[in-house]
């Protein structure tokens, strides 16, 4: 089998969230860089399937001139086989659909079985590059999985849906398939495969390599004027015993903040 | 502007609060945007019913629509906006907005600002506002093409008052469309109260719960006395106090309730990210220098095991 996985590396779930003094954006200074805690669930599937049904698993990854490194450390030491690195400055600043664009470019030339992604990444919370890479490659997907098999060319997976319903769905490979909790509980690196990881190579790729045009990967959506969440007025603690808390706290829900 | 397009979805013909949300949030955006809201319906369901939200025309879409399909969702939608042209399509954050609104805009080469909790008129186009980094920052967002697609997060706006006139309805057969993919089996949630995602009131226990027998006797009745969905903490179910679909927080559910109780939970900014946005927030906590309390709306310090049920008693009597 052959399977791709996409992976990004996002801040530490931990992060105070700095701004840019212009508003524009995040100031990275600091920032730990960990693989996005659901592309994680993405790549612990792969490396499953290939242990399972033997293969190959490749990473595909949109970055800089850091990333190389933080994907040794990470995807190359847990056991990706070949990790493919798009870094082009005309990819920094675009939207979902752009990453979309150079991620199935990417894809594309490998002939895989079945292309893995987190169901969002935990920076842009987006979730929309997976259902977009599918329909640019014409294949089918499912989102939201947790539980996957894959039996020849068929697979079958359970995805969430509304109303806490949860589907258990078949279909035909090439899928892509996006990664939620409770699909596995993903292993940590070694640490001599962390050392051994660090003489592989990364295949850095720009967009001319994969014959897209700087104007294809130019952003519809754009964000800006960006902000800390708003303060929330100020709360108060409540006194007395437990008996006059609870009896003040039923007052003050049904008077005051009138929500029962 | 050629006008602003509501996906207003429905359950089994009853609309969900999010497809009256959304109508409700258009027609005044539209008001403003001196243009019109048009409303698309997938499957059964009395279309005409919304003109009463302010939706000038309904397109209904017939064909069954009952168990979500992407394919079949994908290609609905895309048939009703290449015939409409709206300049705005909003569809609220769930499976289809989820699922199949990236996969159209992809098909469209047009983008999505996805899960906005604002949306407001400006320079002749919507604006959409929306938490990013897990909720730790927010930002503006704008789609430059057409159609420019925003999905909100569900209990953004209020429910409109319906007192408008049933709207004309235009139906249209589904176009064909499969990716093969079939529902082999329907696995209903363990409890019958609404997702947590949509839910208007949540109660949520923490790892102080320190067993899955004093989750299902202090929180699930707490939750139960007030018609809340059950939440919890990373802690609470990565213990087995509680399942993984009741996990709230950064790599858990986003919720955004009117009510949120914080049962013995410190507040840590994971669980902080997935909830800080609930309307009044109420923590439980013995230690007074928990984290949580600085979000709360009301804290009392104390005792949960001592407070859980005298707090059930009191809402199950009022
Ligand atoms: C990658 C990553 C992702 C994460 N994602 C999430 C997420 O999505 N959601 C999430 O919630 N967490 C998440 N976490 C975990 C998070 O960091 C915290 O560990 C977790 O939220 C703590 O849960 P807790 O508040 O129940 O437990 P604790 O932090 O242990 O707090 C327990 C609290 O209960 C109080 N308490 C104890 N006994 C009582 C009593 N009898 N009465 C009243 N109060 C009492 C204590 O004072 C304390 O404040 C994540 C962590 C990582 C690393």
């Amino acid at each position: 089998m052959k399977i791709g996985v996409c992976a990004k590396f996002t801040p530490d779930t931990d992060t105070r969230i700095k701004l840019r003094p212009d508003n524009s954006g995040i100031d990275p200074t600091g920032i730990k860089w960990v693989v996005s805690p659901y592309d994680a669930l993405a790549v612990e599937e792969a490396l499953r399937l290939k242990e399972k049904h033997t293969g190959e698993v490749i990473s595909f990854t949109v970055g800089g001139d850091d990333t190389a490194g933080l994907l040794k450390g990470t995807l190359l030491a847990l056991g990706v086989g070949r990790a493919v690195l798009v870094n082009d400055p005309a990819a920094v600043g675009t939207d979902a659909l752009g990453i979309a664009r150079i991620l199935a470019a990417a894809a594309k030339a490998e002939g895989l079985d079945m292309l893995l992604f987190g169901k969002q990444a935990i920076d842009g919370d987006n979730g929309q590059v997976g259902s977009m890479v599918a329909e640019i490659l014409g294949w089918v997907q499912v989102s939201r999985v947790s539980e996957l098999t894959v039996e020849g060319t068929q697979f079958k997976a359970v995805r969430a849906v509304d109303g806490g319903l949860k589907e258990l769905v078949a279909g035909s490979l090439p899928a892509v398939v996006t990664a939620d909790m409770g699909l596995n509980t993903p292993r940590f690196p070694k640490l001599p495969d962390i050392v051994k990881a660090k003489t592989k190579t990364v295949e850095v790729k720009n967009l001319a390599a994969l014959g897209l045009t700087a104007a294809e990967v130019a952003p519809a959506v754009q964000a800006s004027n960006f902000g800390l969440p708003p303060a929330r007025p100020k709360g108060r603690l409540l006194t007395g015993d437990a008996d006059q808390m609870v009896g003040e706290l039923v007052r003050l829900l049904r008077e005051e903040a009138k929500v029962l | 502007m050629s006008g602003i397009l509501v996906v207003a979805e429905h359950d089994a013909g009853v609309f969900r609060r999010t497809a009256w949300e959304l109508l409700g949030k258009a027609a005044a955006l539209a008001t403003e945007l001196k243009t019109t809201v048009s409303a698309v319906v997938l499957g059964d369901a009395p279309a005409a019913d919304l003109g009463s939200a302010g939706a000038a025309r309904v397109i209904h879409v017939t064909g069954d629509f009952a168990t979500y399909s992407t394919a079949a969702t994908t290609a609905a939608l895309n048939a009703v906006i290449t015939a409409e042209k709206p300049d705005v399509v909003l569809a609220a954050s769930a499976t289809l907005g989820r699922d199949a609104i990236p996969r159209l805009a992809a098909r469209l080469g047009t983008g999505v600002g996805t899960e906005v909790t604002d949306l407001r008129a400006e320079g002749g186009a919507v604006v959409g506002r929306r938490p990013l980094y897990s909720g730790k920052c927010f930002a503006d967002v704008r789609v430059v093409r057409a159609p420019a697609f925003f999905t909100v997060r569900p209990n953004s706006f209020p429910q409109p008052t319906r007192s408008g006139a049933p709207a004309p309805v235009t139906a249209m057969a589904a176009p064909a469309a499969s990716d093969g993919v079939t529902v082999l089996e329907k696995r209903a949630p363990s409890t019958a109260t609404v997702d947590l995602t949509v839910a208007d009131r949540i109660v949520s226990g923490g790892r102080s719960l320190k067993s899955k027998e004093a989750f299902d006797t202090v929180i699930r009745p707490l939750a139960a006395s007030v018609g809340a969905t059950v939440g919890a903490s990373r802690a609470a179910v990565d213990a087995g106090y509680a399942g993984h679909s009741e996990q709230v927080g950064q790599t858990g559910k986003v919720v955004n309730p009117t009510l949120y109780l914080a049962m013995g939970i410190s507040g840590a900014i994971q669980h902080l990210a997935g909830m800080r946005t609930s309307k009044v927030i109420v923590a439980v906590n013995k230690d007074p220098e928990a984290p949580i309390f600085e979000h709360a709306t009301y804290g009392l310090v104390g005792d949960l095991f001592e407070i859980a049920p005298k707090l059930t008693a009191a809402f199950a009597a009022s």
